[in-house]
């Protein structure tokens, strides 16, 4: 039985295509990807994001624990902030990514739909000796994603606050607000490279939220496939692609969020030691020379036709117009200009190393 | 959301549509499958003279979020395509039975066996849960 958000009968409702996505039942697409994907780069778009995990991490330990399992600095998140980080194996394999919103008295880790149940055993598993508390407050909170340029002064029209809050929210900030009557957690994060707003309120709350917020003016109701599009052109890693329990974080170019000073943490020894090697392979952004579309787990070839590498994502380009690819290849090929084929449907097709990201995020900050 | 099926057509499993114009027949997708793509962004069709078999595959197309393949309903040669759809695919979306046209060909009379509109339509009933 696959499970579903408190908004599975608005999506169903209101003409969604629905699909199957980590277990969930989830809406890929209202009027299309790339209608919605250009109406998130352009004014706004609305997501359900319900199904990703939500865990409250507190205790006199909270930060200490979240040191050790997570490869940030999570000393240096102040309060009412929020920030980017990887949960690590012992090896240096990537458990998921994450974000931690350091809130009163408590953090709120959220992590990936398909990776929730993993997560909460991997955070479980090692809070063994910490003093902390865990609570999974991923079915009682919906989670709505309003994401582009038009957000911020759409959002003000809802908040019930003469002050308008949200407005002064920095880039990654969180704050608890009310959102036409409902308290809700804002924060200035997203997945689509544009400027916007993450929701956290009350499950039942949520068809409510939902219309409400569309009924804003020009919000666009969006699925995953332009959520899949969007954080893709800004080359935002997805889990069981560009990320995954046999890459590093060195191998997916996120070597930023692996603080080895800040002390001790799962992973670190394994992962200094690969940054002191340096990665074998690397992701690098791709063109293709030829004519077709690369799509994900096609293989790479080297020009002489020796299987090196994968395409971790590919897809046409919605707002470049072209198809281009994110692979893992061997780093001697990840700089830009190398050449390879990828391989579309038995045929090599060549392909050119480009920089990443295709889409420069447009952030507020 | 209410899918189009013309009358006069003849249908494949692989939701293509087949009409019968003088010595000549006409395929394309069925307003199913361009459905269930999404916007098409690219398109790659045979060349004129190919001689295709029925239920080979016959080219590509391509949405944002996913890759199909074309399948000959019936067998014969290739004797025109639509080249206008290489630099614009909307027609595939907006009027897949007119000019979102893919191949015009010339029949062997070998055909796999294709549905009327009544039991595509049913076909197509039986997809969607």
């Amino acid at each position: 039985m696959l499970k579903r958000t408190p908004l599975f009968a608005t999506h169903v409702g209101m003409g969604a295509r629905m699909v199957e996505f980590g277990g969930w039942e989830m809406p890929v697409q209202y009027s299309g990807i790339i209608d919605e994907h250009r109406a998130v780069r352009q004014g706004a778009g609305l997501f359900d994001i319900s199904h990703m995990g939500r865990f409250m991490v507190r205790g006199p330990q909270a930060e200490a624990f979240l040191q050790y399992v997570a490869t940030c600095n999570v000393a240096a998140i102040t309060l009412g902030q929020a920030n980017y980080g990887l949960l690590c194996q012992p090896d240096g394999g990537i458990v998921d990514d994450i974000f931690i919103y350091h809130l009163l008295d408590e953090y709120m880790v959220v992590v990936n739909a398909s990776n929730r149940d993993k997560d909460w055993a991997w955070l479980q598993q090692h809070s063994a000796g910490f003093d902390v508390e865990l609570e999974d407050r991923s079915e009682r909170w919906a989670m709505l994603a309003l994401q582009g340029p038009a957000a911020e002064q759409l959002l003000a029209q809802a908040e019930d606050s003469t002050t308008h809050d949200l407005t002064h929210l920095p880039f990654h900030g969180v704050a608890l607000t009310t959102v036409f009557g409902q308290t809700a957690l804002i924060a200035r994060t997203g997945y689509t490279g544009e400027d916007g707003f993450e929701l956290f309120f009350a499950a039942g709350a949520a068809p409510e939220m939902w219309q409400r917020l569309l009924a804003l003016g020009d919000v666009k109701p969006c699925g995953l496939g332009s959520r899949d599009s969007l954080r893709f052109e800004p080359c935002l890693a997805l889990y069981g692609h560009e990320i995954s329990a046999t890459i590093n974080p060195y191998e997916a170019r996120l070597g930023w969020v692996v603080k080895l000073d800040k002390g001790d943490f799962v992973g670190r020894e394994a992962l200094a030691a690969i940054k002191q090697a340096g990665p074998s392979r690397r992701l690098t952004g791709f063109e293709l020379v030829g004519k077709g579309i690369a799509r994900g787990d096609y293989a790479v070839h080297s020009v002489e036709g020796e299987p090196v590498g994968v395409v971790t994502t590919g897809m046409p380009s919605p707002t470049l117009g072209k198809p281009l690819g994110i692979a893992l290849v061997p780093t001697a090929l990840s700089s830009e200009g190398s050449a390879f084929e990828v391989i579309i449907r038995d045929r090599p097709v060549r392909a050119r190393a480009v920089k990443m990201p295709f889409y420069k995020p447009r952030y507020k900050k | 959301m209410s899918i189009s099926i013309p009358g006069d057509l003849r249908y494949s499993t692989s939701d293509e549509w087949v009409r019968t114009e003088g010595e000549e027949v006409v395929i394309g997708i069925t307003d199913y499958a361009q459905d269930a793509l999404g916007d098409v962004v690219y398109i790659e069709l045979p060349a004129v003279g190919t001689v295709l078999t029925p239920g080979e595959s016959f080219g590509v197309i391509e949405s944002v979020k996913a890759s199909s393949d074309l399948y000959a309903p019936i067998g014969g040669e290739v004797v025109a395509v639509n080249s206008d759809l290489e630099a614009n695919q909307e027609p595939i979306n907006q009027d897949p039975y007119g000019a979102g046209w893919l191949l015009r060909i010339r029949p062997s009379g070998e055909e796999e066996p294709l549905m009327d509109a009544t039991a595509y339509a049913a076909y197509c009933e039986e997809r969607a849960h």
